[in-house]
């Protein structure tokens, strides 16, 4: 079946005076856009028809639309005219034909080739979708016919992996109905999906980084900061507190890349003032599937009033864990459960780590209520304890609060840290990591001591045991390498493009240690095969399909390499991917 | 493809007007480059103009190659359009950003005579706040033998030093105002006494900084 909606969002709206103003009027018309997935709920919430797919044929067709999300019409890339891309439904044991034929015109900015990558699912190396590896892409004109057996259940998504398009609106929501009865109950289901607009060309976005990476730090230390922390801190601690910082030539406050100064963030492809909403009757047990599809922003989620039930993580069951708050990096997803109740509404409030902006959408037992949105958390400021440069004491840490280093610190120090011949004195290595530690028990940075019960990677446990179970056979230790100024990202001081396949034998149960030699936090990706989490003692901890790696970690995680061919591997920052952090992981006989 | 690209830079970080104890007059310095993470094509210029002629005026061709992580080196062209008769130097040099966030620009040059030059030039920003910001600038001068048509003496030929407020209008486009102060020394300050003027010359400047 196929459907190719209305989509109320892509129509283009008058010049507007005030940029709110606008956003909401847009926002109101696309909010139905995901909402309740029919086979469970008893009413839709609008006459808008949802855009979904479900069964096992399929005909999506990659174009350009018009969107509006800041009051100017942009030019947004879309499956079947619709951003977010449709949600796919599929059922786990089918195999499902998916023909994916590029409607892109020529000289789209966009570029002449497209590409769709089913992101989490265990598949052929020839329908993973990226253009160079799998497959030579989809040209203009053209259509890929998709088709693998589903040998999984669960939350997922997918999006393109050609150039920039992923920022442009490429992404779209995959939920997979297993065959097993899952282990838990709810009512409603909702796909909840984060991502990042911008009304840049993403191009331009990317040179714009080249040229001036900080672009988007507005919050630089400045004389006033300076002043305030020698009054509180002494001016002898402040002093060496800013020269320590430069002296590595470095910003605390650099938290992320880009931020809600360039972005708009959405949910389920609409703004907070549009105010997407999931409809609930008081006591009912709702399921929120949460997927960052976002380019370069890391979330910080809660809906202040509801304890949040996870129970599942990139798909893949987790003993149910309940939290207050989550950190959902960009290409993870989380499934949880809520029972809101007592109150009419509940806000689903969303901010970036770098305490920017947000976006937020509400739970409410019918159209049109709203709950308080709570303020963006005061701004974190990054300590040489979070880039693993040990432990400084707190008057060094600036604003970030006391307890922050001990969150930090304490674990086991690994014995001797080395790091690859190849970083050393390398043009595009700024920093090392002195002594990293695994943080699995650490919220992160912003997170800490905040008053609320927030998800640590620790706090996640599969519901089953390692599916492999064997040790692993041998090691690769990779280090993530940058240098913010260049704006040059790398695996062990190489870029992509100047390094070699990383090479696994077919069957082998191997270890990858990933070392995180900078001061950004990286969500790193493996295709085709799972990445297994392990605690600091090498036990299996959880299954995922992207591993977070905040500043200052070291981190393990076993891989079973039962899939030949060539795949992706690769931060899935899209312009640290596209600046160089990517291998292809070779999969050999 | 991821980490090959080719990108683009140019930095007007001055194009001021300038009043001081002369007739006035506007000058420039800028730079740009095109290239990826480690290799790239530089030009840099600077000038002044001082009622109406131009005093002096260079452009330098260079390739510039990352060579440590906070440092290019650069080699290439020098092309003096004024003072005198135009000439062309050959140049090496280092750029980058020094600790402590100080940037640097070092430069040896050799003529067609034979004359040997360097410039350095050291630069801070120093945020007020996250948009007005206070950029000190110290650039010396030197060169290995008199010059005399150019007004060149041997050694340590000029200080200027300079301190200018802009104000990041957008993070592109900031107009500034400033101070700066010059200082000829040895023959080089003689031969300006000789021509009947300061060697010691205090401006105020305002003008725009901006990059694409």
């Amino acid at each position: 079946m196929s459907v190719n909606s209305f989509n109320p969002n892509h129509f283009g709206v008058p010049m507007p005076s005030r940029r709110r103003f606008v956003q909401g009027l847009v926002a109101a018309g696309a909010a139905t856009q995901l909402g309740l997935l029919p086979s469970l709920g008893w009413a839709l919430k609008s006459p808008d028809t949802p855009i979904l797919l479900s069964g096992t044929e399929f005909d999506l067709a990659i174009g350009e639309s018009l969107v509006n999300f800041s009051g100017r019409a942009r030019t947004a890339v879309t499956v079947n005219g619709s951003l977010p891309a449709p949600l796919l439904r599929w059922r786990e044991g089918t195999t499902v034909n998916v023909r994916v034929s590029n409607a892109l015109p020529k000289g789209s900015v966009f570029g002449h080739e497209t590409s769709i990558h089913w992101h989490g699912i265990l598949l052929p190396a020839n329908m993973d979708g990226v253009p160079g590896l799998s497959f030579s892409g989809i040209h203009t004109g053209e259509t890929y016919q998709y088709r693998f057996a589903l040998k999984q259940g669960g939350t997922y998504w997918y999006h393109s992996h050609s150039g920039f398009q992923e920022q442009a609106g490429l992404y779209g929501p995959l939920i997979i109905d297993p065959i097993e009865p899952e282990p838990f109950s709810f009512d409603r289901d909702y796909v909840v999906m984060l991502s990042d607009w911008t009304d840049m060309d993403p191009g331009r976005l990317f040179a714009r980084l080249k040229k001036m990476p900080g672009y988007d730090n507005r919050y630089k230390r400045t004389l006033g900061d300076f002043l305030r922390d020698a009054r509180r801190d002494g001016l002898a601690e402040t002093i060496e507190d800013r020269k320590m910082w430069g002296a590595m030539r470095m910003t605390p406050t650099d938290l992320s890349d880009v931020n809600a100064n360039t972005y708009t963030y959405l949910m389920n492809g609409t703004t907070s003032l549009g105010n997407w909403t999931g409809l609930f009757r008081s006591g009912e047990k709702v399921r929120l599937r949460f997927i960052n599809g976002s380019s370069m922003t890391h979330f910080d989620v809660r809906i202040p009033g509801l304890k949040m039930t996870v129970v599942a993580a990139d798909g893949q069951y987790v003993h149910p864990v309940t939290v207050d708050e989550f950190r959902i990096a960009a290409a993870e997803t989380f499934d949880v459960i809520v029972e809101p109740t007592g109150q009419d509404a509940f806000t689903i409030f969303a901010q970036d780590l770098g305490r920017t902006g947000y976006v937020s959408g509400t739970l409410a037992v019918r159209e049109g209520l709203r709950a308080p949105v709570p303020q963006v958390d005061a701004r974190p400021i990054l300590s040489m304890a979070d880039m693993g440069h040990g432990g400084m004491d707190h008057a060094a840490m600036g604003h970030d609060m006391s307890g922050m280093d001990h969150a930090a610190m304490g674990h086991d120090m690994p014995g001797m840290l080395t790091h690859p011949p190849g970083e050393g004195s390398n043009p595009l290595v700024d920093m090392q990591t002195m002594a990293p530690t695994a943080s699995l028990d650490d919220p992160g940075i912003g997170l800490r001591d905040n008053g609320r019960t927030v998800l640590s990677y620790a706090m996640l446990k599969s519901a089953f045991a390692d599916p492999d179970g064997r040790e692993p056979g041998r090691e690769i230790e990779l280090h993530l390498t940058g240098h913010m100024e260049r704006f040059s990202w790398g695996f062990n001081g190489q870029k992509f493009a100047d390094a070699e396949p990383l090479r696994l034998n077919y069957g082998e149960r191997m270890r990858i240690v990933l070392v995180n030699d900078t001061m950004m936090t990286h969500p790193i990706h493996l295709h085709g095969m799972w990445s297994d989490l392990e605690d600091e003692q090498g036990n299996f901890l959880v299954r995922k399909h992207t591993v977070d790696m905040p500043p200052g970690t070291r981190r393990s995680y076993r891989v079973r390499a039962d899939a030949l061919g060539s795949w992706a591997y690769h931060c899935h920052l899209l312009y640290h991917m596209e600046a160089g952090m990517m291998r292809t992981v070779r999969v050999e006989e | 493809m991821h980490g090959d690209s080719i990108q683009s830079f140019v930095l007007f970080n001055r194009l001021e007007g300038f009043s001081g104890d002369g007739p006035g007059g506007m000058a420039w310095e800028g730079q740009a480059w095109v290239g990826g993470d480690i290799n790239k094509f530089w030009m840099r210029s600077e000038g002044e103009r001082e009622a109406g002629h131009t005093e002096s005026a260079d452009l330098e061709l260079l390739y510039g190659r990352a060579i440590a992580p906070w440092w290019d080196l650069v080699a290439g062209l020098r092309h003096d359009f004024k003072p005198g008769d135009s000439q062309d130097f050959l140049v090496i040099g280092v750029q980058g950003l020094a600790p402590y966030k100080f940037e640097v620009a070092a430069s040896a040059y050799l003529g067609e005579s034979g004359q040997v030059g360097a410039r350095v030039e050291v630069e801070y920003e120093l945020l007020l706040t996250s948009r007005l910001i206070l950029q000190p600038l110290v650039e010396l001068e030197a060169h290995s033998k008199s010059d005399a048509r150019r007004g060149i003496g041997p050694g340590l030929g000029s200080v200027e030093a300079g301190v200018r407020l802009r104000y990041e209008v957008t993070r592109q486009f900031a107009p500034y105002v400033g101070l700066v102060r010059e200082r000829a020394f040895g023959r080089s300050a003689d031969y300006l006494r000789e021509e009947g003027e300061t060697v010691d010359d205090t401006r105020a400047v305002a003008g725009v900084r901006f990059w694409f």
